[in-house]
């Protein structure tokens, strides 16, 4: 399919006749790692325009949301970004507790500070990697993701899932971790930064990769701003912008991190940030785990924590919430809450308007990537089109994200 | 409430009687402006220098509680200072236009988009207002609540003895 477009000049002389033929890219094909149609009108190799379609794998998570109980919500989150969905658990957790006013002991927060940043660790595993096997290195992928592998054993152990986790309960934890979960996270963090060390000396000094990824899809930072960009994408423009730093929600306050930031906004750079922020997540997991204080698992909410099974065999009162909580039967607080967590890809928001009901009234996710992905046909303007295959996956747009 | 008052002390002085509500709801002042005037909220907010809420971190629409009108809702940031503001407003619904604020951050297009999609927000001024998550096809607005998630006319599936 192709057609011809003629450029006139102001008499009417015509200067140049070229034809752009039309490339399908997507919704199904292996390079863009999930539901992404992009209609290019490309000149040769270059993409002239592009036009994306979104919404393939639409859930009407919304909608969904405005029928259930605040805990069985939890369940859709992970379906948002699944790759790192105990952010999305926690993000919506933290939601219902800021309406509800609790107060959450700061053993179970040091415990979800864990948590979160092997998650995010996952995450950028599987963005970094796959920024190698887009520019051709395989390699490093095949190696690297036995770690991912190694976080879902953690994450199977605590909670039984290993993908949409469903981690942890409105308050804090169910249970203490066992000491099998505790073992492997301590073999994980002394053997992990061998493995990153090694994918790091593949590719973050390689000269093809560098050639490669250097100067592609760049974006400066005053477009980014305006596009709305958070997280990774954000910082590797050169903006520092944390929502652990800025607004510290369960104890980041606590610890001590460094924002890596780049200067281009290329694929470089959000390659490298990704990078640098899986060392700082490193060395916040060692540090929650070495000032990990004492104290409960969870916060004193008998509305919505489930009571401990040996009372609800023998106590009325217990049995009663058990059977409340489980049938979705009790009521929030009227009010509207805005809440976010530096999700994988940044700013991950929740927007909860409750009537007092016992489902939200409206609830709304902000969703880093829905808002971000709209820049992508500015930023692959007039670039190759491998070029535009490397600055999607560097960008990490999540289809579950961004179609909710 | 030290952002409230200052926030609402320059919106009263340049748009007297256009603010109809000033507000602290849990950590986030709130202010309903009317329809008409909240793209000028928006340009003055945005454009002011010591306020300067240069970020758009949401858009969204919602609908009241009598079903009798939309609103639209605004998060603004300002990242150097780290302030946060939440700007609503609220149109009938049989008359659901807006004015856009695509030309004051481009992130507005997709999130005006989806706006509509779901709730039949029309954005004065919008360049590309289709639908962009569901079908084109679709002939209503979802997230309205007038459109129930499950067909209630279901008689198999009782909810009364659980108090519903």
């Amino acid at each position: 399919m192709s057609k011809k477009e003629t450029t006139y000049s102001v008499n009417q002389e015509v200067i140049e006749e070229k034809e752009y033929s039309t490339l399908n890219l997507g919704p199904t094909h292996p390079a863009t790692h999930g539901i992404f149609q992009n209609v290019l009108k490309m000149d040769g190799e270059i993409i002239h325009e592009a036009t994306p379609t979104i919404g393939y794998i639409h859930r009407a998570f919304e909608k969904l949301a405005e029928r259930r109980p605040y805990a069985q919500i939890t369940p859709i989150t992970d379906r948002l970004n699944y790759c790192s969905s105990p952010i999305n658990n926690m993000g919506w957790y933290m939601t219902v507790e800021k309406l509800l006013g609790a107060k959450i002991p700061k053993r179970a927060e040091y415990h979800r500070v864990i948590i979160m940043e092997l998650s995010r660790i996952a995450d950028h595993i599987i963005c970094n990697s796959v920024i190698g096997v887009d520019t051709g290195a395989m390699t490093g992928f095949l190696y690297i993701f036995q770690w991912r592998e190694k976080i879902y054993e953690i994450f199977e152990e605590i909670c039984g899932a290993r993908l949409t986790t469903n981690i942890g309960r409105i308050g804090g934890f169910d249970q203490e971790w066992s000491k099998k979960a505790w073992d492997l996270i301590d073999t994980f963090l002394k053997e992990y930064p061998k493995g990153l060390q090694e994918f790091a000396n593949l590719l973050e000094r390689n000269k093809i990769f560098m050639d490669r990824t250097i100067n592609c899809g760049p974006i400066s930072a005053e477009m980014a701003l305006s596009y709305s960009f958070v997280g990774p994408n954000l910082r590797a423009a050169g903006v520092d912008y944390d929502v652990r730093v800025m607004n510290p929600y369960s104890s980041y306050e606590d610890f001590t991190f460094t924002v890596p930031v780049g200067t281009q906004g290329d694929t470089y750079d959000r390659f490298m940030v990704r990078q640098h922020e899986m060392w700082q997540s490193l060395s916040i997991i060692e540090q929650a785990i070495k000032k990990m204080p004492e104290g409960a698992m969870h916060a004193d909410l008998p509305d919505f924590f489930l009571p401990p099974k040996e009372q609800v065999y023998n106590n009325m009162e217990a049995l009663i919430y058990h059977f409340k909580i489980v049938m979705g039967e009790t009521d929030i607080p009227k009010g509207e809450v805005y809440h976010c967590v530096e999700g994988g890809n940044g700013e991950l928001g929740f927007y909860l308007i409750s009537d007092g009901g016992r489902t939200p009234f409206r609830l709304h996710f902000r969703r880093p990537c829905f808002i971000y992905y709209q820049a992508y046909p500015e930023m692959i303007k007039g670039i190759m089109l491998s070029d535009a295959i490397l600055t999607m996956s560097s960008m990490n747009v999540i289809a579950g994200e961004l179609d909710a | 409430m030290e952002l409230l008052n200052k926030v609402n002390e320059k919106l009263k002085e340049h748009f007297h009687g256009d603010i109809e509500s000033a507000e602290l709801l849990y950590d986030y002042p709130v202010f309903t402006i009317q329809k008409d005037r909240i793209h000028d909220v928006l340009k003055f907010l945005k454009d002011d220098e010591e306020l300067n809420f240069h970020f758009l971190t949401d858009l969204c629409g919602m609908q009241t509680a009598d079903e009798k009108q939309l609103g639209v809702i605004y998060h603004l940031h300002n990242m150097p200072k780290n302030y946060r503001i939440r700007l609503k407003t609220f149109f009938d619904i049989n008359k659901p236009e807006v004015a856009t604020a695509t030309d004051l951050w481009p992130a507005a297009n997709w999130m005006e988009r989806e706006t509509y999609d779901f709730f039949g927000v029309r954005f004065k001024g919008h360049p590309n207002l289709k639908r962009i998550l569901n079908v084109d096809e679709m002939d209503i607005f979802p997230l309205r609540k007038e459109y129930p998630l499950e067909d209630q006319s279901r008689t198999d599936k009782k909810d009364e003895m659980f108090g519903r």
